[in-house]
């Protein structure tokens, strides 16, 4: 079956996981086969609870404790490691097998230099002490990391996210395995940095001739990764294929559904709403006969419930269903005519929020941390405002100052309607408490997890609305119905509810005083591409109808085009641009946005190719922000030496303002050159457009 | 676009809605509780059982006892066990078993209350110094660490002699030292608990402190306070045995286990050994099912 010269990296054959919990076998993977040709990147996609990691970690015969392979067989590079015994296992990941994790922090040993965790990996295959930390050293110069000898004598906790990750990356290709598992290697980075990650893993990929089992939640990453990918849903593969034949012609429906929730490139709230998947990912095991996908689907019939599908194969992709031939012409998930478009903001409204001059200083030991540096805008009534910007910037903290959860330095004010607010929550009256509401990003810590899903609402009803009895009772069914929950979550607690329905709580929290502004932090970035939608939607939907204003933070750029009418671009705590959502997005515009928009991969722009801009260095710190232009350390832009001297005014003539000494003109735009390299910008005084 | 329809894109218990296999057929749909686990613990079954019998001693005693636990018999003095008196007598007679059991009853009682005490005045303060923070935590704080360095029974030894000996005093100043070690083991989750955003929401909804405190935060430490108030109990029946062995605590003719102790133990070198070992035992039995207990609640909360 297999050429002698093309043995497959890793082959999984029908394998099989299951997870023993309070005496039950969960299955986990079911069914599961594919093969890695060598030097092939397979990318292994899907939600959370899938199987994905569980699949990585059987690769490997890592499955936890109680996870054990239940049939079905794993070979890497033509070796059957199923019932490999410890001692072939060692010589195993001595050799051939190696992974890169999510979190790098937790990946490195905090109380090891750099430098001798990669050196280990040499000395554990033999090499002796002084010749491994030299090739440790060399290896850090093939992931591109500057200043190697000073690297190496660091500790894990003094370099950045981005340098950890090479560092493991580094630790994975040292014995120069045959295949690299890699999970959610960037899922945690931001998406510069993730960026700049990629591009080392294609180009090592290059130099190093391994096969990579590439394991991400992400779309489009997947797309720019992989030759092949995979989709699993509750444990089964679903489908398999070439990576762009599959992406552009999915053959099993809910690869087909999965694809068409994500936000489009250009596509907007007024558009209409977003699909989303009706029902939910399946408890473990409790579909043993039929299709996974069954429950979800739209052409599920009676085969469906009670055949499992054979695997069906049209040119190079693979799909496991029984109507593949109906697949293609999968409906939209609602009547987009039924949907009232939520109204465009009226030229005539009135601002809600009005900020000017804000910012906030912590102290650091002796040294002051400027996280919002005199930050001023405006918020009319029913807009949305996206706040974009990488971790570090001030989004967060922007949030809490506005919210009063944090006090701003004394100078700048926080107006609501024209009345000025005080600067803390607990100073302000009750009409601007419940006027000014958040959505927490993660569910879990925003809602207490002792009370009920009727107390955390009611409680809100009571100290916001001022409502109590009868009417509360009423106000809570109207909330609980707009926000698409029932009365039976009404008794549950938060951990009995699925992260889209805590979300739709938090959400009903917010909106329980009627609101004047809610400020939404990163709401999504918790929850599944499915769920995303689902909650966007709604947000959406309830901005139609209560005229509320959104401060929309994310850092999925995707999303926050969606649902923005406006756009802020923060760096350093300082806005570097802010304008209409769409002039944003297509330019003329800042050079750090242009670098932002540059690198997110996005699946509708295929063949943007090598036209990528890529920051050079790292975020400078806050402590010490650079001279002049903040973002003069890595600007691909440059003028020269104005950049660093000057601090650049916003250009605030139009409503679209930038931060930058450009002239309009010599900004990049979409679509518009890129920058020239770095190299060339710093000799000359400016650049010409 | 109907409501249903919508939630059904997200909505409802993810176990009842998807599955169309036959739901009866799903045998791992939730995890056990934690109290059915913890009745599938061994040594909290254990040590259940034998806290158990000491409360039912302590509560029932008096009317099971075989003979008068305070009656002397002059004419029957360190009689050794036998038929009539299981566990012989002692110097004026008394029947030892009846003694041993009816002592359940101080001890019981002493010690729960003294561990009581110590969790509500703890709890406040680690709520209190863990959620306020600043110079009250400070303060607090500094208190906390003089009141731990000093050595257990003595400072209770010179309350008691400065006080007079009581039982209320017993529970007053053995409250009192405990109540640091749980005011320490709160504050710690509470500070984990306040960088929770649920804290941010509440202060949002412009909730005062108290209701912070103990209507939001509270009921997600409760977990470490128990667990803390279970490894305390069984300190503090140590701890009031001790006193009464010294003699400032449970006064006589009690039928106090360290009491009986503390009146015997001369006794032992005449070879009377009956008059000491059982309630040595008994207190023994009592603290090893405490930490049984404990055990078992730390295992399952933590």
């Amino acid at each position: 079956m297999t050429a002698p010269k093309s043995t497959p990296a890793l082959e999984l054959r029908d394998l099989s996981v299951a997870y023993r919990t309070g005496g039950v076998e969960l299955p986990v993977l079911r069914g599961v086969s594919f093969a890695i040709a060598p030097g092939e990147t397979y990318g292994l996609v899907g939600e959370s609870g899938c199987g994905k990691s569980t699949a990585a970690f059987a690769a490997l015969r890592a499955l936890a404790r109680n996870g054990a392979i239940s049939g079905g067989r794993v070979l890497v590079d033509g070796q059957d490691i199923t019932n490999l015994d410890p001692a072939g296992l060692r010589q195993l990941r001595l050799s051939k097998v190696s992974m890169v994790y999510q979190d790098p922090g937790r990946a490195l040993n905090p109380s090891m230099t750099v430098g001798r965790q990669i050196a280990e990996v040499y000395e554990a295959a033999g090499t002796r002490r002084a010749d491994a930390l030299a090739r440790a050293e060399a290896m850090l110069a093939k992931v591109r990391i500057p200043g190697t000898g000073r690297v190496m004598t660091a500790f894990p906790h003094q370099l950045s996210g981005g340098m950890q990750q090479r560092v493991v990356i580094a630790m994975a290709l040292a014995k120069n395995p045959t295949l690299l598992v890699l999970d959610e290697p960037t899922t945690g980075l931001d998406a510069t940095v993730e960026a700049e990650v990629l591009d080392l893993i294609v180009a090592l990929k290059g130099e190093f001739a391994t096969s990579v089992l590439f394991i991400s939640h992400n779309l489009a990453i997947i797309e720019r990764m992989c030759d092949r990918i995979g989709v699993l849903y509750a444990g089964s593969l679903v489908e398999e294929g070439p990576g762009a034949e599959l992406l552009s012609r999915p053959l099993h429906p809910y690869t087909m559904r999965l694809l068409r929730c994500l936000p489009a490139a250009g596509r907007r709230k007024s558009d209409g709403r977003l699909d989303t998947i009706p029902g939910f990912l399946p408890p473990l095991g409790s579909i043993q006969t039929g299709c996974v996908f069954a429950p979800r689907c739209d052409f599920a019939d009676a085969v469906c419930r009670t055949v499992a599908p054979p695997p069906v194969r049209i040119g190079g992709q693979t799909a496991r269903c029984h109507h593949i031939d109906l697949a293609t012409t999968l409906r939209r998930a609602g009547p987009e005519a039924a949907v009232p478009a939520p109204p465009t903001v009226s030229s005539d409204a009135r601002p809600a929020l009005q900020v000017d001059g804000v910012s906030k200083t912590f102290r650091v030991g002796p040294h002051a941390l400027r996280a919002v540096s005199d930050v001023s805008l405006t918020l009319l009534t029913g807009e949305t405002l996206g706040l974009v910007g990488e971790s570090g910037s001030g989004k967060t903290t922007l949030a809490r100052l506005l919210l009063g959860l944090t006090a701003p330095d004394a100078g700048g004010t926080i107006e609501l309607d024209g009345q000025k607010v005080a600067g803390q929550a607990k100073r302000r009256s009750r009409a601007d408490q419940k006027a000014l509401q958040i959505v927490f990003q993660n569910p879990d810590s925003a809602l207490n997890r002792s009370h009920t899903v009727r107390h955390l609402i009611e409680r809100s009803l009571s100290r916001l609305a001022g409502l109590f009895g009868h009417k509360r009772a009423e106000r809570l069914a109207a909330l609980v119905s707009a926000v698409r929950l029932t009365d039976r979550h009404l008794p549950m607690r938060p951990r009995q509810l699925s992260g889209g329905l805590k979300q739709r709580v938090a959400i009903a929290r917010a909106f329980a005083g009627d609101p004047r502004v809610v400020i939404c932090d990163e709401p999504t970035s918790a929850l599944d591409v499915s769920v995303q939608a689902a909650i966007l939607n709604l947000l959406a939907e309830l901005q139609g109808g209560a005229g509320v204003s959104y401060v929309f933070i994310s850092h999925d750029l995707g999303v926050v085009r969606y649902l923005s009418d406006r756009i802020a671009v923060l760096y350093l705590g300082r806005i570097m641009e802010i304008g209409p959502a769409e002039d944003v997005f297509n330019g003329p515009h800042h050079p750090y946005t242009e670098a932002l928009l540059s690198a997110v991969p996005d699946l509708a722009d295929r063949h943007r190719g090598d036209k990528r801009i890529r920051l050079s260095g790292e975020m400078p710190s806050p402590l010490a922000p650079p001279p002049g232009c903040v973002f003069n350390s890595r600007c691909p832009r440059k003028m020269g030496a104005i950049c660093e001297t000057e601090e650049p005014t916003m250009h605030t003539d139009t409503g679209h303002a930038i931060r930058c000494h450009l002239p309009q003109d010599a900004l990049g735009r979409r679509g518009g050159p890129p920058p020239p390299e770095r190299a060339a910008s710093r000799s000359h005084a400016a650049v010409p457009a | 676009m109907t409501a249903t329809s919508l939630a059904a894109a997200d909505g409802g218990l993810p176990p009842a809605a998807a599955a169309h296999a036959d739901p009866a057929a799903e045998p791992f749909a939730t995890a056990p509780s934690r109290a059915a686990r913890l009745l599938r613990s061994p040594s909290f079954m254990v040590g259940a059982v034998i806290v158990l019998f000491w409360v039912f001693c302590a509560v029932f005693g008096p009317l099971v006892v075989p003979h008068d636990p305070y009656g002397d018999d002059l004419l029957n003095t360190l009689a050794p066990p036998s038929a009539a008196h299981w566990f012989g007598t002692d110097q004026i007679g008394r029947d030892i078993f009846s003694r041993v059991i009816v002592g359940a009853r101080p001890i019981l009682s002493v010690a729960p209350l003294a561990t009581l005490v110590a969790t509500v005045a703890g709890t406040t303060l680690g709520l209190l110094t863990g959620y306020v923070g600043g110079w009250l935590d400070s303060l607090i704080g500094r208190l906390i660490e003089v009141l731990l360095a000093l050595p257990l029974i003595v400072v209770a030894l010179l309350v008691l002699v400065a006080l007079g000996p009581s039982s209320s005093t017993v529970i007053g100043v053995i409250g009192i030292i405990f109540t640091p070690l749980i005011a320490r083991t709160v504050r710690s989750a509470v500070l984990s608990e306040r960088s929770l955003d649920y804290v941010s929401a509440a202060e949002l909804r412009g909730e005062g402190a108290l209701h912070i405190m103990f209507v939001e935060i509270l009921p997600n430490v409760l977990p470490p306070i128990l667990v803390e108030t279970t490894v305390r109990l069984g300190y503090a029946i140590f701890t009031v045995a001790s006193l009464s062995f010294l003699g400032f605590g449970i006064q006589p003719p009690s039928a106090d286990w360290g009491l009986a102790i503390s009146e015997n133990y001369g006794m032992m070198t005449g070879g009377y050994w009956w008059t000491v070992s059982f309630a040595a035992a008994a207190t023994a039995s009592l603290v090893v099912g405490v930490n049984l207990v404990a055990d078992g609640v730390q295992a399952v909360f933590e």
